[in-house]
């Protein structure tokens, strides 16, 4: 049988079991993504006879004989489909994986189906964008702007890859086709904690196509961890690539690789692994008290601080006296918060190629954010030279932080070394939920007092985060965890002592907030119910509060030695939303009596840049053709970084971002950058394009003053000639000038993430919940941001209403579950729901007005922060609407209702939990609100 | 995904051609759900559609839906304008969790034989009085109520080898006043919940059938409208708190809740508006 794709004919047959999205692949259509590979994200979606389907789940043999379209044939003729135009125009998209089935989708849309996006946009997910501007495209709005030649900056730029990204021409790691492929698939534990005795693998190895299997006895037996920071130390040692005990269901425990897939897990099958099993632990409160199973029985080499209660690292600070600032305060409020295990559901899952090349250097080709800490670990593993080893991404299907880690490039790279062969290995979505790493659960115990006039006199935290089987960001998120939600109010006392603790669970890692999410959720719960106690706005309360501009920032430490005020907006932030947060009366509240309707706030403030070490270099070169080239080590993960990059490059320049053409996270084709994370796609890549780019139009200023014979200062760039004196030279007739001088054309700078300046947030909602069905709906939601000055109004907002929507996934509906034994229970998108269109309300984003002194142009970070606010402000509004505090995440329906109904009538004298409030002795009422059972 | 372990397909044309049943068999129809989840133990797909069954037939007797009739035939159907009962059929396709797109491959027999709680082609037959046709492995023709057909989470009288043929809702019941009401975790989501009242506006009987929150369907009959206490200790009675599920999707107690907060509501909207 024939098919037909695109008007194209081919005469390959797929494989019985095939689906058509792997067939249109091995077509070479690499258009054609995997998001879930169950339908539920409709990534793949193609057309069969001109019908949407999800080609993950169509049978490929079923497509023969009849017309397949994909993204690549969605244009026909044209350029542009006017949906692909519509969607570049909105920028319904931010890294783009999701688009070219969201597109394949919205383009058969019918004038009456745009009236129910809801319904019709089910089995479109999206994971980066909130929504808002797919919305915008399938509406026909256009956003972007052509800024005239050197006014880039402040202007909606496009990214400079929307076109690529919306024909599915944009290469995502695997969009590549590589002869001689094999492919690695891991056999992984169905135990939380065991021992290894044996691996028998003559069996896998009998299966026709398997070529090898790798055990913990062929890998190097090397202790490491899978965090990448640029200085190592700062994660602990505690990880082999394959390790003779299993600390987790769903840990490695051995690699098959194969010609197929198929042959690969049929190996994986015929493993005989014959296990001890150890007792476990999953609960970080019993893992750290003595006679707990010890999960890392491992010396001071590992940087574990005390192994043998499985304490990866405890942080304990003083500052001024928590006891007497107890003492002082007129009402005191004391809960502990927790928050559960989500998972980053960037959409393209892990993944890496590797190879030899004919200089024997080791490729890597991989979904990462930190292409040369990859690349520094894998010199390590095998003894490398680092100019022997390239890593490299082209573009990375988002990450939310979860690419800050090694996850598949290790095992790969090493099968590729063995078998000299290239070898892949994709992780499944399975996989990403039992094999990759997560937000760390914590539990904040939190104790905060204020006087009558609302003075805050004590703060005290104790965190216990539960890192999981593995430590990896464990230390460097309780670390941060304990920093800016407790530094951005100024308290003269307070007290913190944090734990970070190993477990038989799925490991944690870095994800958006990094820590800060979920003590931020306690904190701004407390001083929600501090205010509510005095009888306070809540943001009055924290106006009262907050730091400003002078005060010092304290924490674990008196002050950090780098963290300064480049600018401050908070106040304008809280302000913005306060005024935005209409009166409840012009609200559209839903009929019934059942309907409680509340409202609440929360802040949250963010350094622009990780404490740790972190670098990056820039070059900008003149080219023969009169355009500027950009070379960036920095990664391009959906955070919109590559259009501020351009922007900023394009306005020093004096030219239209289009005459920029850039290059980035290569460790062969430019200079070093840490990745772009812990917020410093701008700050720090930023900056050093900005300090690179003003050096190259200097240079470019000076050699033109020479040819002119005048000084440099009469001299001005335009768009493709520099101007002086009323007489021009091209850029590309200056570029052979200064060729045959024999002039440098490169420019690099470097920048590094000190000293660091920081960011606010502030988000209000007014929701309406329904008193049976425990339904919440969102009546109003509102964020503030002090982004500094402001590069890309419409990346920002893209960046804030994605930060929103993700924090409402975790507040309302995202949890992972786990059985007795560990396991996660939903490890799929139809029973991990993340938020789809119908989820995710519309917000007013308002950005404050500040310049930074520190940030490139006055500019700060503004991608992860957004969603630290999320849910302590939708929390505090259930709590002002049904008189009901809740102290732990999600926030469903299901839990919801068993407080307002029933169970827990609306009493306080029946109140479980108000022994806290430490104000009634002194006439002051309590927080009105009662706090739930446990479940 | 694909299947990996799959070595094998069968196309059938005709019944005869069905090859016998071996336990490494998987039939395909719309292949939504077999394509949606690792299969290892199977070898061979039978697919269906070769079989060239008439999706839908409306005639006398009522509808006929071939289980092998895609989602969005059947949302598509142009019913009678007597069938007061027809727009069930629309409010049950949108109470799936499937987009639109599944629906153009997923079909009405794979989500009864899926058997699932939110199986909402579940709720829509078993609350129109729907009777499955089963084609029994050793040949002949079975048949039982879709109520009955379904008996726990992933559970059905079908044995190995086993074929559903066809969904038949009778006229009597496409003549009834419905009434529907869901619920679920999150906005358009998975049922948590999903109950349709429906009413004889020629008996003036009336049915409740429980779908989504118990781990199969459950019918109430009533021979008119009942008083309020007596629908909730019905319910209450008839329902073991055992067969409320219990996973991601919604908590037993709330279930529970629902099912008799939403039954109220449909006895009231069925006790109100007289009959059509």
């Amino acid at each position: 049988m024939n098919y037909y794709v695109n008007g194209k004919t081919f005469a390959a047959e797929p494989r019985p079991g095939q689906c058509l999205r792997t067939f249109l692949r091995d077509l070479g259509w690499f258009g054609v993504k995997k998001g879930c590979d169950a339908g539920d994200c409709g990534a793949c979606t193609v057309w069969l006879d001109g019908v949407p389907v999800h080609s993950c789940l169509v049978p490929a043999f079923r497509a023969a004989g009849r017309q397949v379209t994909t993204i690549e044939g969605l244009a026909g003729h044209r350029d542009l489909h006017p949906m692909q135009q519509a969607l570049i125009d909105a920028q319904g998209f931010q890294c783009g994986f999701c688009t070219a089935g969201l597109a394949m989708t919205a383009a058969t849309l019918t004038e009456e189906d745009r009236q129910d996006l809801p319904r019709v946009l089910k089995g479109n997910l999206c994971r980066c964008t909130g929504y808002h501007s797919i919305e915008n495209a399938i509406h026909g709005m256009k956003s972007i702007e052509e800024p005239l030649p050197g006014e880039a900056f402040g202007s909606n730029l496009a990214a400079p890859a929307s076109t690529e990204i919306v024909t599915g021409k944009a290469r995502y790691t695997l969009d590549v086709h590589i002869d001689g492929l094999l492919h690695l698939k891991l056999l992984r534990s169905p135990h939380a904690h065991a021992r290894i005795l044996s691996i028998r693998k003559d069996r896998a190895l009998a299966v026709p196509g398997v070529h090898a299997v790798y055990t913990w006895e062929d890998v190097p037996r090397l202790l490491y961890t899978a965090a990448t920071h640029d200085d190592y130390h700062s994660d602990p040692n505690d990880t082999y690539i394959l390790d003779n005990v299993v600390r987790q269901p769903g840990q490695r425990v051995a690699a098959v690789v194969a010609d197929g897939v198929g042959a690969a897990e049929e190996g994986c099958r015929r493993l005989d692994v014959d296990y001890q099993l150890l007792p476990a632990v999953f609960d970080p409160e019993e893992a750290m008290r003595v006679g707990a199973p010890v999960l890392h029985d491992k010396g001071a080499e590992s940087r574990i601080q005390r192994p043998g209660r499985n304490i990866l690292l405890e942080l304990h600070a003083n500052i001024g006296d928590v006891e007497v600032g107890l003492e002082q305060a007129d009402v005191v409020h004391e809960a502990t918060y927790s928050t559960h295990r989500a998972q980053h559901a960037h959409f393209e899952t892990h993944c890496t190629i590797a190879w030899i090349d004919e200089k024997h250097r080791l490729n890597v080709r991989t979904s990462t954010q930190t292409p040369f800490l990859t690349k520094a670990k894998l010199c390590y593993f095998f003894s490398l030279y680092p100019n022997s080893v390239r890593v490299f991404s082209e573009r990375v299907g988002g990450g939310f932080g979860a690419k800050q880690e090694m996850v598949t490039e290790d095992i790969c790279a090493f099968a590729a070394i063995k078998t000299g062969r290239p070898v892949q290995l994709e992780y499944t979505r399975e996989e990403q939920f039992i094999g990759a790493t997560t937000r760390h659960p914590m539990k904040v115990h939190v104790k905060v007092g204020a006087q009558r006039d609302g003075t805050l006199t004590a703060l005290q935290l104790r965190i216990v985060s539960n890192t999981g089987a593995y430590g990896t960001h464990g230390g460097s998120t309780l670390f941060h965890s304990t920093g800016e939600s407790v530094a951005v109010y100024r308290c003269p006392n307070k007290k913190i002592d944090a734990y970070a603790v190993y477990t038989n669970n799925v490991p944690a890692g870095a994800f958006r907030g990094y820590g800060l999410s979920q003590t931020i959720f306690a904190v701004e719960s407390a001083m929600d119910a501090l205010a509510r106690s005095l009888r306070m706005d809540p943001i009055e309360f924290r106006r009262r509060n907050v730091i400003r501009p002078g005060d010092p920032m304290t924490s674990l430490g008196l002050e950090a030695h780098d963290l300064d005020y480049g600018s401050c907006g908070l106040e304008q932030c809280l302000d913005l939303v306060n005024d935005a947060l209409v009166d409840r009366a012009a609200l559209a509240c839903p009929e019934g009596d059942e309907w409680l309707v509340g409202k609440g706030v929360a802040l949250a403030m963010i350094a622009c840049a990780p404490p740790t070490e972190h670098r990056s270099e820039a070059c900008v070169s003149l080219e023969a053709a009169g355009k500027y080239h950009l070379a960036i080590g920095s990664p391009e993960f959906g955070n919109g970084s590559t259009a501020v990059r351009h922007q900023l490059a394009a306005t020093i320049l004096g030219t239209s971002p289009s005459r920029v053409i850039s290059i980035q996270s290569d460790t062969d084709r430019t200079g070093y950058d840490t990745g772009p994370f812990g917020s410093t796609g701008t700050t720090v890549a930023g900056k050093a394009v900005h300090e690179a780019a003003e050096s190259r139009r200097d240079r470019v200023l000076d050699f033109a003053a020479r040819h002119f014979g005048t000084g440099s200062d009469k001299c001005r760039l335009e768009q493709d000639a520099v101007v002086c004196k009323g007489t021009r030279i091209g850029l590309t007739d200056l570029h052979d000038a200064a060729r045959e001088e024999g002039r440098l054309l490169r420019v690099v700078r470097k920048a590094y993430g000190t000293p660091r300046t920081v960011a606010f947030n502030v988000h209000g909602f007014w929701i309406a919940v329904h008193s049976v069905t425990g339904e919440v709906k969102i009546l109003q939601s509102v964020h503030a941001a002090d982004a500094g000055v402001v590069i890309n109004p419409l990346q920002l907002r893209g960046q804030v209403e994605g930060g929103i929507a993700q924090g409402l996934g975790w507040a309302l509906y995202e949890k992972m579950v786990f059985d007795q034994e560990g396991r996660v229970v939903n490890p799929t998108f139809r029973h991990y729901r993340i938020p789809a269109y119908a989820d995710i309300p519309r917000s007013e984003v308002y950005f404050a007005q500040t310049t930074d002194v520190f940030g490139p142009l006055g500019a700060k970070s503004m991608s992860e922060a957004p969603i630290n606010p999320v849910a302590p402000a939708l929390a505090n509004a259930l709590a002002d609407a049904m008189g009901i505090r809740f102290h732990d995440l999600p926030l469903a329906p299901d839990r919801i209702y068993r407080f307002i109904f029933g169970k827990h009538p609306r009493d306080p004298h029946s109140a479980p939990d108000r022994g806290n409030l430490s104000g009634s002795d002194r006439g002051l009422p309590a927080d009105d609100t009662l706090a739930p059972e446990e479940d | 995904m694909d299947l990996n372990t799959v070595s094998e397909v069968a196309r059938p044309s005709t019944r005869d051609e069905i090859p016998n049943w071996s336990d490494s068999d998987a039939w395909l129809a719309g292949g939504t759900w077999l394509f949606s989840e690792p299969q290892p133990d199977v070898r061979r797909l039978i697919d269906l559609e070769g079989l060239g069954w008439e999706s839908l037939l409306v005639h006398e007797p009522g509808l006929s839906i071939a289980a092998t009739c895609t989602i969005s035939r059947l949302y598509g159907l142009v019913a009678p304008p007597e069938w007061t009962a027809a727009p069930l059929i629309r409010q049950c396709c949108q109470s799936l969790l499937a987009s639109f797109k599944i629906w153009n491959t997923a079909t009405v027999g794979g989500n009864i034989c899926m058997s699932l709680p939110a199986g909402a082609m579940i709720s829509l037959t078993a609350a129109l009085d729907g009777v499955c046709t089963i084609w029994p492995r050793e040949g002949g023709e079975r048949r039982v109520r879709v109520v009955d057909f379904v008996t726990g989470v992933h559970q059905n009288v079908l044995g190995p080898g086993d074929l559903l043929r066809s969904i038949d809702l009778p006229a009597y019941a496409l003549h009834k006043r419905t009434s529907l009401r869901r619920q679920s975790l999150t906005h358009l989501g998975r049922s948590s919940v999903l109950l349709i009242g429906t009413l004889c506006p020629r008996e003036g009987t009336m049915a409740i059938t429980i779908t989504a929150s118990t781990v199969r369907p459950i019918r109430f009959e009533f021979p008119g409208v009942p008083a309020d206490d007596e629908l909730r200790s019905k319910l209450q009675e008839g329902i073991p708190d055992a067969w409320y599920v219990d996973d991601v999707h919604g908590t037993p107690d709330y279930r529970k809740h629902l099912t008799l907060y939403l039954a109220e509501d449909i006895r009231e909207e069925l006790s109100a508006g007289g009959s059509v």
